[in-house]
């Protein structure tokens, strides 16, 4: 049904069960009685591992409020390989605040048989609750074919950050392909989606995302900000201000270092957060 | 095809609803040096179609049926108006969109008077009031995608004769390449018309989206969009 951009619908395959990794991630927040986030579920299942930060200062990011919990999410297993299928869901309670950072870029793998490798997040996010959501970037080897479907069911109030990065092949590779599916829905109405398809031969045109190998956006959706005063982005970069309230900004670039200088800056100029805060730490 | 006469004026490029102003994201595409020539244009156009051009199918096709229902003309158009809102990140886009539409209820409302183009909103999206003007016209939902697909690539390839001084020809010769692809694009749209709201495609174009807030801020320009 939602297959887009002229690429045939395909049923996702069903394989051997013991040739394919499935993996399921769970966190659970809430807000504690000392007004600090606690953590009440973190369920890990390779290659998804959550580990908590390290207890110390939250990172400065200027949506991320002080009383954050801070989850890393590692890499515990190569993948997803081209069949796997990881679902992870996000459950940010109401007042909590949750920050989720990467250690690694992840890399998607294709199958000896061409399936296809399927990513699924479900998340809410509770009233008066944050959730911001900094991955590494996804880079997509040749020959792989992923599908990452997001869905978030944001409370009125709730506060929702998104970044999302892609990267066609590894070094001087081709890439294969991917869709990336993003639904978001404020107090049950659907405020925000975009079906972006990558790789394809319809993407490369001078419409989609032409020869640029580097592709990727971020949302920020905060109710009690104030739509930011038109921030105009160097290069082909753009920060579109969205007709349910808030931003996304997208951008194309040759390249992973000048994508995230892109998102960076846009990030500032959206929140005020020093661009260190969104770059690669070790937990 | 019945009633082919209405489906021709209102895909005619001479239909006084303002379309000739528009590149659709041309105009800065070539200020930025992504299309230069005849091929490209076609990649272009190729890719506008499966995005922008699928979404607005969709949604002039699904306009064009709750407009031939008996009933409920006004929550269903807002209802598409608010899907088209959520699909399009870029407020260029969404002012171009709405502009178009509220031109084309105006001469709606002259060509084919209809009460229940009264029930559009003030300012509906382009795809909206196509879909609502198909449908007065006496046209099915198909036809409502065909119309909105063809002026999605039509628009920008007349544009691309004036910003490159491209031969007409070769232009119009790109554009006939598109004809199978634009059918499987008008049945696929069709089909999204048949179903709910919330399953309305939502392709995105990074590129068309930059270009769209390029364009908006340039200062000296020849097409609206």
């Amino acid at each position: 049904m939602t297959a887009t951009l002229g690429r045939p619908a395909r049923a996702v395959a069903a394989p051997a069960p013991a040739a394919r990794m499935r993996s399921s991630a769970a966190i659970t927040t809430d807000l504690g009685a000392d007004g600090r986030t606690r953590l009440v579920r973190l369920r890990s299942e390779a290659p998804q591992v959550l580990r908590p930060a390290r207890p110390g200062p939250a990172p400065p990011l200027a949506a991320c409020p002080p009383a954050a919990a801070h989850v890393w999410l590692t890499a515990g297993a190569a993948g997803p390989v081209g069949g796997d299928r990881l679902t992870f869901q996000i459950d940010v309670g109401a007042g909590s605040a949750l920050l989720l950072t990467q250690v690694a870029a992840t890399l998607l793998l294709p199958a000896v048989d061409g399936a296809l490798s399927r990513t699924e997040v479900r998340i809410t996010v509770a009233e008066g609750g944050t959730l911001i959501w900094m991955p590494e970037p996804i880079i997509v080897a040749s020959g792989a074919d992923h599908v990452t479907d997001v869905q978030v069911e944001l409370a009125a109030d709730a506060r929702f950050v998104l970044r999302e990065e892609v990267l066609l092949g590894r070094h001087g590779e081709t890439g294969g392909q991917i869709e990336q599916r993003l639904q978001v829905s404020r107090a049950g109405r659907p405020c925000y989606r975009q079906d972006l398809a990558l790789g394809t031969p319809d993407a490369a045109t001078p419409a989609i995302s032409g020869a640029h190998r580097a592709s990727g956006s971020l949302l920020v959706l905060d109710p009690g900000q104030a739509q930011p005063p038109g921030v105009r982005l160097p290069g082909l970069a753009a920060v579109l201000a969205l007709a349910g309230g808030g931003s996304a900004v997208t951008a194309l670039a040759a390249d992973n270092l000048a994508l995230r200088r892109h998102l960076d800056a846009a990030l500032r100029a959206l929140t005020g957060t020093p661009t260190e805060a969104t770059t690669r730490r070790t937990p | 095809m019945a009633n082919l006469a209405a489906l021709l004026l209102l895909a005619d490029s001479r239909l006084p609803a303002g379309g000739y102003a528009h590149s659709g994201g041309l105009e800065a595409a070539v200020a930025a040096g992504l299309v230069d020539d005849v091929a490209s244009l076609e990649h272009f156009l190729a890719g506008r179609a499966a995005t922008v051009g699928l979404l607005g199918a969709a949604v002039a096709a699904a306009a064009c049926r709750v407009t031939a229902a008996p009933q409920g003309h006004r929550a269903a158009f807002t209802a598409l108006d608010d899907a088209l809102d959520a699909r399009t990140p870029s407020p260029a886009q969404r002012n171009t969109s709405r502009q178009l539409g509220r031109q084309l209820v105006r001469v709606l409302g002259q060509v084919a008077p209809d009460p229940r183009l009264g029930e559009l909103a003030g300012q509906p999206h382009h795809a909206v009031a196509l879909g609502a003007g198909a449908a007065v016209l006496g046209l099915d939902a198909r036809a409502a995608a065909y119309a909105y697909l063809h002026e999605s690539v039509a628009g920008p390839a007349a544009a691309a004769i004036r910003l490159l001084a491209l031969d007409p020809f070769a232009t119009h010769a790109a554009l006939a390449r598109l004809r199978a692809r634009l059918d499987r694009l008008a049945s696929r749209a069709d089909e999204y018309g048949a179903g709910t709201v919330a399953d309305l495609p939502a392709p995105a174009a990074p590129l068309l989206d930059v270009y769209a807030e390029a364009h908006a801020a340039r200062t000296s320009r020849l097409f609206a969009s």
